[in-house]
């Protein structure tokens, strides 16, 4: 049973659970990423816009902990108006300092949220390369 | 904003007349029973009386209750205490694939130390076969675990059936009754057991107090060792106010049982009716009648438990999950796997479990809150979509 859950959360991880930004799916998405399964009880699916290697727009669905939910908002808000390159750089521990912290035991849902970034970013990479070839 | 508290199986409140029963020896009567003198005398005439009531209610004579400080402690006593005490004569233990920790750990211990246990599997309600029990049993069998009723479904098992297999088959017998003492009657002699554990925080009594019944002649390793309290059984200074305050707490869940048990059936059924109806895709977890009259477990598809028990926390109702998002290894509860539950609806499970102060409007407010809680998670689960 989960203990003592809400004093367990920063300010910051409940806000986020609370008005979960960017919550949804993006219509014919240029990269997507799937992480996680129900074994561990977390699952992140991560949608992401690109224009001229920008990242425009970003949406997920989850199906996990509070934790899992408020990571999963924030690397989205993270990601808009970076380059791949930036958002590449995104790790798990700037998901969780930007939501002040996690407790210790949550950590991996921060992992999860890189993961699922990595995941949607690879994705859009294999599509444009794809396309590369297909123009050539 | 009041709250509501439905997480009485993890614990309960005490009880105003528990308090006041207990107040005199955290003040006054603060002697050591086990001193001679007036001060020793009176508090020892405490706990004598307590363990008579205790004894009284359960079927039991007065020298065959041990009190330890809880539950676990009761369960690792059983367990181990038969187990060092017995190993001569066997090393094989049966139990089952849902009981409380407080009895698996104990048994893996032992395992880890030669000895084997067999974890019997449950049917989809948490039902142990006792004719699974019977067959389980070899010559080397020394002790059969079956807890009275589950902690987190509620499924109350065929104890007295696989008491007379166990005295039938010459194996003693232990029972973890944390969950159904003062809930549901219990008589050790009825139910066929040699050992019975007990705590009292679940009854409305204070924390940090249990007991083991231990019928006379059973063979049981002492748990601790030191001087001579409990009839060398268990050392320490005895938790007086505790013992006096788990006395009085029996006695008044004695006088209630009946109708508090007949009033939460009600409030529970309407509970069950109510959340299967407002909500799609959701499940009774548990038997359908032979389960405690408090408890409520279901699963939402699509969701998982702690992000409903955040929400329900902040709609200011506490309940709790078998999802383990918060515990180490991430796996859900070992008791809905073992009903055969995908793990993603064990994740999804939430238990609302009833007590004293449970109204129907509490109830109410349960089925108003949590539909759109539910709603909400599952607008952003992608297992829904992909159901779709």
């Amino acid at each position: 049973m989960a203990p003592n859950i809400r004093s367990l959360y920063s300010e910051k991880v409940m806000e986020h659970f609370k008005n979960p930004r960017n919550v949804g799916e993006i219509e014919n998405p240029d990269g997507t990423g799937h992480v996680g399964n129900p074994v561990c009880g977390d699952i992140m699916e991560l949608y992401i816009r690109v224009n001229d290697g920008v990242i425009t727009d970003a949406k997920f669905k989850t199906f996990g902990c509070g934790a899992a939910i408020a990571t999963s908002s924030m690397v989205t808000e993270m990601v808009k108006g970076k380059t791949i390159e930036e958002a590449l750089e995104i790790s798990n521990h700037a998901v969780a300092e930007a939501l002040d912290g996690l407790p210790p035991i949550k950590m991996h849902c921060s992992v999860l949220a890189e993961e699922a970034l990595k995941s949607a970013i690879d994705d859009y990479l294999n599509n444009s390369q794809g396309m590369d070839l297909e123009s050539e | 904003m009041k709250r509501v508290y439905l997480d009485y199986a993890a614990t309960t409140p005490t009880h105003p007349d528990v308090v006041t029963a207990m107040l005199p020896y955290l003040n006054d009567t603060f002697g050591n029973p086990s001193s001679i003198h007036s001060f020793g005398q009176e508090a020892k005439g405490a706990i004598e009386e307590a363990r008579e009531t205790i004894a009284a209610l359960i079927g039991a004579k007065n020298d065959e209750i041990v009190f330890t400080s809880g539950g676990t402690e009761a369960d690792n006593f059983a367990i181990k205490g038969v187990a060092y005490a017995n190993e001569h004569r066997g090393n094989h233990i049966i139990t089952n694939s849902i009981e409380h920790h407080a009895v698996i750990e104990p048994l893996k211990f032992l395992e880890r130390r030669g000895f084997k246990v067999t974890y019997l599997p449950v049917d989809q309600y948490g039902m142990v076969d006792p004719q699974g029990v019977r067959k389980a049993v070899s010559e080397k069998t020394i002790l059969i675990s079956v807890m009275h009723a589950n902690n987190e479904i509620g499924t109350i098992e065929p104890i007295a059936e696989i008491g007379r297999i166990a005295k039938e088959m010459g194996v003693y017998f232990h029972t973890d009754a944390a969950q159904t003492i003062g809930h549901i009657p219990i008589k050790v002699n009825e139910l066929g057991v040699d050992l019975l554990a007990i705590s009292a925080h679940k009854l409305y009594g204070p924390k940090g107090v249990g007991a083991l019944y231990v019928r006379k002649g059973t063979k049981v390793a002492p748990f601790m060792h030191g001087g001579e309290q409990e009839r060398r059984r268990r050392a320490s200074t005895e938790n007086v106010p505790g013992i006096v305050g788990f006395g009085k707490a029996m006695q008044i869940a004695q006088n209630e049982m009946g109708t508090e048990a007949e009033r939460l059936t009600l409030l529970r059924g309407g509970l069950i009716e109510g959340l299967l109806e407002r909500i799609d895709d959701i499940q009774l977890n548990g038997h359908p009648r032979k389960r405690l009259p408090n408890n409520v477990n279901v699963s939402v598809q699509f969701v998982e438990g702690e992000s409903m028990l955040l929400n329900l926390d902040m709609e200011g109702i506490a309940a709790s999950t078998g999802s383990a998002c918060s515990s180490s290894s991430l796996e859900p509860s070992h008791v809905l796997l073992a009903l055969g539950l995908p793990h993603e609806q064990a994740h999804g499970s939430l238990r609302f479990t009833l007590g004293r102060e449970t109204t129907e409007e509490e109830i109410e407010r349960v089925l108003e809150v949590l539909p759109p809680i539910v709603a909400k998670l599952r607008s952003m689960s992608p297992l829904l979509k992909s159901r779709v």
